[in-house]
């Protein structure tokens, strides 16, 4: 059994496993890495070092983008 | 000799290094589908067209992203920080913003209040500091008061932003003196931005002399918004060169037009 850490996504706890990185989450979750911005513990994290930032438990990622507003 | 020199013509409208010639600016909040508001748009002419930044909807599986509809190519894509309540909150979505987006410039507001949505001056004076230092390309939601305006653009922002009327209230223009002031005094580009509600308003808006005008409710929230658009890209354009032109001077009494002279006995 591979082991898990737990990680706020937006808001909510979500699990992952243990030594994810940013990029394996936004796999998990079905997204286009070049379509969303990620926050990792209120920093912004730039595409090409995705991969590179693991997730540790306890973590805060945000995922945003733009919708409709004026 | 009117403010279009006797050319009839106007000039482009300078934010930063840009240069763009509507000066009507619109959102793309709260249309009833995405279809009404690619074409609302269109109708308007708009060339900057503002986003706001929101988390992804974890839970929809694949909703359609907005920009799959707007062509970066065609449209200057401003993104806004609206939904702040502090300063802090603000220069964290301009940062997300600009990592999402395409150019350097938001449109700041730092909301006070929930139920007139009326800025914080202190937090918006203390955000738009903050980004203009961090390189950024401010364009400054604001009340009606100058000193704030005077501040504003003492801080460096490329517009000043000030409100008609509350945002999506749709009461128009509720002190043409007030934006007209501001214009006067400062250097910088005065957008008015909310508040204006249909094509009448926008038209006297311009008339102030201001330099453009940002509007989203008022074309998402009429019946028919591609009409609406229409509406409002003459109204702007209407207003804006009966300002150029320089209006009559208002009489008390009628002065006729035709000749008093050579009338038959």
């Amino acid at each position: 059994m591979s082991a898990t850490i737990t990680i706020a996504v937006n808001g909510k706890d979500r699990n992952v496993a243990a030594r994810s990185t940013l990029l394996d989450l936004l796999g998990s979750l079905d997204l286009d890495p070049r379509a969303v911005v990620v926050e990792h513990n209120r920093d912004i994290v730039r595409h090409p070092d995705l991969q590179s930032t693991v997730l540790a438990d306890g973590d805060s990622v945000e995922l945003v983008h733009f919708v409709g507003g004026g | 000799m009117s403010l279009t020199g006797g050319s009839g013509r106007d000039r482009p409208l300078v934010i930063g290094d840009r240069e763009f010639r509507s000066r009507l600016m619109v959102g793309t909040g709260k249309y009833r589908d995405n279809e009404t508001m690619v074409r609302a748009i269109d109708a308007s002419g708009a060339e900057v067209v503002t986003v706001a930044v929101r988390r992804v909807d974890l839970d929809r599986s694949k909703e359609e992203a907005l920009l799959h509809h707007l062509d970066p190519k065609r449209y200057f894509l401003l993104a806004n920080t609206a939904g702040c309540y502090s300063a802090a909150e603000a220069v964290r979505y301009a940062r997300l913003a600009r990592e999402a987006g395409f150019n350097e410039y938001i449109k700041l507001e730092v909301i006070g209040d929930q139920e007139t949505l009326l800025p914080d001056v202190a937090g918006l004076l203390e955000a738009a500091t903050a980004l203009v230092q961090e390189g950024f390309k401010v364009m400054a939601y604001t009340n009606e008061d100058l000193i704030t305006a005077l501040r504003l653009e003492d801080a460096g922002c490329a517009a000043v932003m000030p409100l008609a009327s509350p945002i999506g209230s749709g009461l128009g223009l509720v002190n043409p003196y007030t934006v007209r002031t501001i214009k006067r005094r400062l250097k910088t580009p005065v957008i008015v931005d909310a508040g204006v509600g249909t094509a009448s308003d926008a038209c006297l808006t311009m008339e102030q002399g201001v330099d453009g005008i940002l509007m989203n409710t008022a074309l998402a929230g009429a019946e028919d918004p591609v009409a609406m658009a229409m509406a409002m890209r003459h109204a702007v354009d209407a207003g804006r060169f009966a300002y150029l032109a320089g209006r009559m001077p208002r009489r008390e009494i009628a002065v006729p037009s035709s000749p008093t002279s050579g009338m038959l006995d």
